[in-house]
């Protein structure tokens, strides 16, 4: 117990000192997930609409692909990024091993199933008489889709945010691809695994709790963004 | 349509600036990327070693702290340059298989093997042998790293030497596949014996005051000699490699300076490693 009280005061005194390690460790957990994030919004935004949108054969199973992929752990996709990038692997030319951009590889096959299922069913939920109106007043194919997109904008930031919560504090990929490398792949997640491991409990809750002031900053940012439009 | 657009856009900038904030100047130097097991990395000392090394050399160093069984594997795929391990036997065959070049023998501590203060089976000041087979008798919790680790070589092969065989299946022989500090502390905890390097149980004494729930109960013994050495990964299995600078690494290791810099690596006092570069 009294390492949670204490992990409280040492997590002020870290982000009031402006401590190295931890700045690196935040740093390139705020990084990764960035590069991450993006990735799958874009790849898994207009997938998800296509899913959910449009009607073809097949749909039904690659939903329950989708969807089964929705519980893909994070230790066997940091093994699966690992046996690609190492360099005997079939992309270990490019020397992405212990980087942030193969964590980043990593957390985009993770978000994306997240991103394109909750987009698709946020599609789904759409009033679907909105497209009759839309094409009744004359809309072409691009402003349907845009204006769809506008409706189900709220659905999918959730599913951003939905996403983010799990790329920010996964640790089985940034751990295996990122090799938890100080001051380079050295990550929150991980930086709490290693502080664990050495007994520093209260160093560990720190960053636990400045991961989780990362996280309301976001999600602030976000919500205020909701109200705004 | 142009609300929609500023909204993604705004999103796409919430997330990329939060990601700018702060990047640390990476700096042009060299990078030599070594892997090396947890008790160097746990204790501190390349911590301790690290800056030195990029002053006089230019060479940022960078490492991965995990078991010598994964820390081979790496340098066998060739995603590390250089190895710092602990495992005599494995190595040799490492090297053998062409894995791996210039071995050298850069320091050593001891293994020591720790339990409760109360030493519910009775083995403080025997030998290895007579303490395994002590706590083999009474049943009583041991606490196994279990992760083919140098450490776990090194127990699995005084297990095989007390004529016991490892204990796999026992239900008090307790592997928790994790790094030596954990396994101290898991060991702690449930009022185990276990394994471990000198230098990790030092870290551990100084991280509960100097007054730890475990104690050194057997120690000194001849066969508890834990040699830590470097290796260049070969150039002929791994393209890649900078052999170069794993050279310089090696001899930089090994050199006087650094010998008397590992020398005076203390921590509550006490020297961790001993240096005994030829």
């Amino acid at each position: 117990m009294e390492y949670i009280i204490a992990g409280f005061f040492q997590a002020i005194q870290l982000i009031i000192s402006g401590d190295n390690q931890t700045w690196s460790a935040v740093s390139a957990s705020i990084r990764v997930t960035t590069y991450s994030m993006m990735a799958s919004l874009l790849i898994g935004i207009p997938s998800g609409f296509i899913l959910g949108y449009f009607n073809f054969p097949g749909k039904r199973k690659l939903r329950l692909a989708v969807d089964t992929l929705l519980a893909l752990p994070t230790v066997f996709i940091g093994l699966v990024v690992y046996a690609f990038l190492t360099r005997k692997g079939p992309l270990g030319e490019f020397g992405l091993l212990f980087t942030l951009s193969g964590i980043a590889i990593g957390q985009t096959i993770l978000a994306l199933p997240v991103v394109i299922a909750l987009c698709a069913t946020a599609v789904e939920a759409m009033d679907r008489n909105l497209r009759i109106t839309l094409i009744s007043l004359g809309a072409n194919r691009r402003q349907l889709f845009i204006t769809s997109l506008w409706e189900v904008r709220f659905g999918i930031i959730a599913a951003a945010l939905n996403a983010y919560g799990r790329v920010m504090t996964e640790v089985g990929i940034s751990m295996m691809v990122g090799g938890n490398i100080k001051w380079h792949t050295r990550t929150i997640t991980t930086a709490i695994a290693l502080e664990t491991g050495k007994g520093m409990f209260a160093t560990g809750i720190a960053l636990g709790l400045i991961l989780l002031l990362i996280s309301f900053i976001v999600n602030v940012s976000l919500s205020l963004l909701r109200k705004k439009n | 349509m142009s609300c929609l657009r500023s909204a993604i856009c705004m999103m796409i900038m919430a997330f990329t600036m939060v990601g700018m904030i702060v990047s640390p100047a990476l700096s042009e130097n060299p990078v030599l990327l070594m892997a090396t097991t947890t008790s160097t990395d746990n204790t501190g000392l390349l911590d301790y070693l690290a800056p030195h090394f990029t002053k006089q050399t230019k060479i940022n160093l960078k490492w991965t702290a995990v078991g010598t069984g994964k820390a081979l594997e790496l340098a066998r795929r060739c995603d590390v340059d250089v190895l710092l391990v602990h495992a005599p036997d494995a190595e040799k065959k490492f090297i053998q298989n062409g894995y791996g070049v210039n071995r050298r023998e850069i320091m050593y501590n001891d293994f020591i093997i720790i339990g409760p203060g109360s030493d519910p089976a009775g083995i403080r000041g025997k030998s290895t042998i007579d303490a395994l087979r002590g706590i083999a008798a009474k049943k009583n919790d041991f606490i196994s790293r279990g992760d083919q680790s140098g450490t776990d070589e090194k127990e699995k092969l005084l297990w095989k030497e007390s004529g016991l065989g490892i204990p796999d299946k026992e239900a008090w022989y307790v592997q928790t596949g994790q790094g030596m500090l954990t396994t101290i502390n898991i060991a702690a905890e449930r009022g185990g014996y276990t394994f471990t390097d000198r230098g990790t149980y030092i870290k551990y004494e100084a991280s509960n005051g100097g007054s730890p729930l475990l104690k050194i109960l057997v120690e000194g013994d001849k066969s508890l000699l834990n040699q830590y050495s470097v290796i260049a990964v070969s150039k002929e299995n791994c393209k890649n490699a900078k052999y170069d600078l794993a050279m310089k690494f090696s001899d930089w290791m090994a050199g006087k300076e650094t010998q008397t810099l590992i020398q005076n690596f203390k921590i509550f006092g006490k020297p961790l490693f001993t240096p005994n570069a030829k």
